[in-house]
């Protein structure tokens, strides 16, 4: 057993948080392990084969997308401290998202990477409210959404001091909560700027290959740069002494040492790991938001049903929107469709089959303890209303049942997918409701970083790897 | 090393961190925070990259010493030197 070995640097979590460290660690020659108890990359943004066909979780659009001569924004800060090139990502822009509020989407606001399409818009629509969407805006643009030091103030506060009709200001805040809030009905001002930035401000793009080409090019770099991983292989206990990680116990009873140990599991999950006696305060409170996701295959372009121009489109059915834990299994009254045919692939391309994704919020304690055969009734009972919820926001078919005849596969994921394979406590893909700005826990060499840590998206994952392993570790090297 | 030589390195480095800035007409008298993007990270970044290639230490306080690519040189040239002579 105990084969000792000795890092510079041992990353907890081969998510893109923890990937995104380990470049940077491992580039300016640190010596890194990164351990992983999955058999895949990737963590909350991964990607599962079944019946020889690759299906995307987490990732529905890459935000954060600003075209080339763009500087200063999330995107081109990660390619410059990652060392990639544009190329190497190879996104292709959404050709555009809507948000669709009433019975059936009767009020709708048209988005695309281009800001002032949104103005327009809302210029249209709420034509009483522009002027305050516009201060909004210059009030996100002046704010330093990086600050590892910021107070925290209410996002729904500060929003109504420029946008006074409820409608407006719901329609917001939907694609806003539902890209990256961990808080029930409010967020931190802060988590506001990082979204409104990520989604409206900047944009939605995405590989051909989705998801696995960012993996791809994030181990080429981390390989290269020499750092090494151990995947099938997690992180069992975190040994506490003299109030310093002094030593990890993997699930293979190994033990290794490390001068300085980064957690990319989550802020409650890193803390279940201490052991000796020690116990992280204050004790982190794990998320309450999860989602359900059905992904249905088409034997046919979404554009063959009527449905090409929309990429994503936010949803819910009436004025108000409820951002929050459900009590029933799943709240299918709000959600997000993604069409991920519907980017720009160029001329001539485009996927070789449909993908219809539909997610909702869901309760986790409803999904967590069925027996087997419930969990599959439940699946299939909710996949259908999904569906039927969701078709409610789109044009509609040209034959009623068109839907049905041209799916050919179909597959979803619940809270408990998510637990069972990112171990989120929870299923709670946004991590805690407190943000831990800089990373630091009580145990001096022990640090966090990904969603707990508060930056969010996929790039946002990147750059909170990149900030902490800058931060905590480089800078004082 | 010369100062010429010095200020090389530095666009060098520069020039792998931040590939999206033309570099042509950088002039080494004016704050390179002043003519092109370079934010804190960028510049954490060309210090830690002095160290990996030329095994230069450019302690935190002295910083600002690499604000233009003229103040680069004066700073870092003797370093250069120093390090040369002692191999």
């Amino acid at each position: 057993m105990n084969t000792s070995s000795h890092y510079d640097v041992a990353i907890i979590g081969a998510g893109m948080s923890g990937l995104a460290a380990g470049i940077r660690l491992a580039h300016f020659g640190q010596r890194v392990c990164i351990f992983e108890r999955h058999n895949t990359v990737g963590g909350l943004n991964s990607f599962y084969s079944i019946g020889g066909r690759k299906f995307d979780v987490g990732l529905h659009a890459m935000t954060n997308f600003v075209r080339p001569g763009v500087k200063g924004t999330p995107l081109t800060k990660l390619l410059r401290q990652l060392r990639i090139s544009r190329e190497e990502f190879a996104l292709c822009e959404q050709k555009q998202t809507r948000i669709a509020f009433g019975p059936h989407g009767e009020t709708s606001l048209r988005f695309t990477n281009d800001f002032a399409v949104l103005e327009g818009e809302v210029a249209e629509k709420f034509p009483a409210q522009i002027d305050g969407f516009r201060r909004l805006a210059a009030a996100v643009r002046a704010y330093d959404d990086v600050s590892l030091d910021a107070q925290p103030v209410s996002a729904r506060a500060l929003v109504r001091q420029h946008i006074t009709d409820p409608l407006l200001e719901h329609m917001l805040f939907c694609p806003v909560m539902y890209y990256g809030s961990s808080s029930e009905h409010d967020m931190e001002f802060g988590q506001f700027v990082i979204m409104f930035k990520a989604l409206f401000l900047e944009g939605f793009a995405r590989p051909f290959d989705g998801v696995r080409v960012i993996l791809r090019v994030l181990l080429d770099k981390y390989r290269a740069a020499g750092g090494e991983r151990r995947m099938k292989c997690g992180v069992k206990h975190i040994v506490a002494r003299d109030g310093r990680a002094a030593a990890l116990l993997l699930d293979n009873g190994d033990e290794i040492t490390a001068d300085h140990v980064i957690s990319s599991i989550g802020a409650p999950e890193t803390a279940r790991l201490v052991h000796s006696g020690h116990r992280l305060q204050p004790a982190p409170v794990p998320g309450r938001l999860s989602f359900v996701e059905t992904i249905t295959i088409l034997d046919r372009q979404p554009a063959d049903l009527g449905w090409g121009s929309d990429t994503i489109v936010f949803f819910n059915d009436s004025a108000k929107f409820d951002y929050a834990c459900p009590e029933a299994q799943v709240d299918p009254r709000s959600g997000v469709i993604c069409i991920p045919n519907n980017f720009d692939y160029g001329p001539g391309q485009q996927l070789a089959e449909g993908i219809f994704r539909c997610t909702c919020l869901a309760n986790y304690e409803r999904w967590a303890h069925l027996p087997e055969e419930t969990y599959r009734a439940d699946k299939l009972r909710w996949y259908a209303a999904l569906q039927k919820s969701a078709q409610r926001f789109l044009p509609k078919l040209p034959v009623p049942d068109m839907l049905t005849h041209a799916t050919v596969s179909t597959d979803m994921f619940t809270p408990r997918t998510i637990t069972k394979f990112t171990g989120h406590l929870g299923g709670a893909i946004y991590g805690a409701a407190e943000k831990n700005r800089q990373g630091r826990t009580d145990l001096a060499n022990l640090y966090l970083c990904g969603t707990d840590q508060g930056f969010l998206g996929i790039v946002g994952a990147m750059l909170s790897g990149i900030s902490m392993a800058n931060y905590h570790i480089l800078a004082k090297a | 090393m010369t100062k010429d030589d010095c200020k090389k390195v530095v666009l060098d480095i520069i020039a792998d961190i931040a590939p999206d800035e033309d570099l042509t007409n950088v002039k080494s008298d004016v704050r390179l925070r002043d003519q092109l993007q370079l934010d804190s990270m960028d510049f954490l970044d060309i210090v830690m990259e002095l160290r990996k290639r030329h095994s230069i230490e450019v302690p935190e306080a002295d910083y600002i010493q690499l604000a233009s690519l003229d103040s680069c040189a004066e700073y870092l040239t003797p370093k250069f030197n120093a390090l040369s002579a002692k191999s």
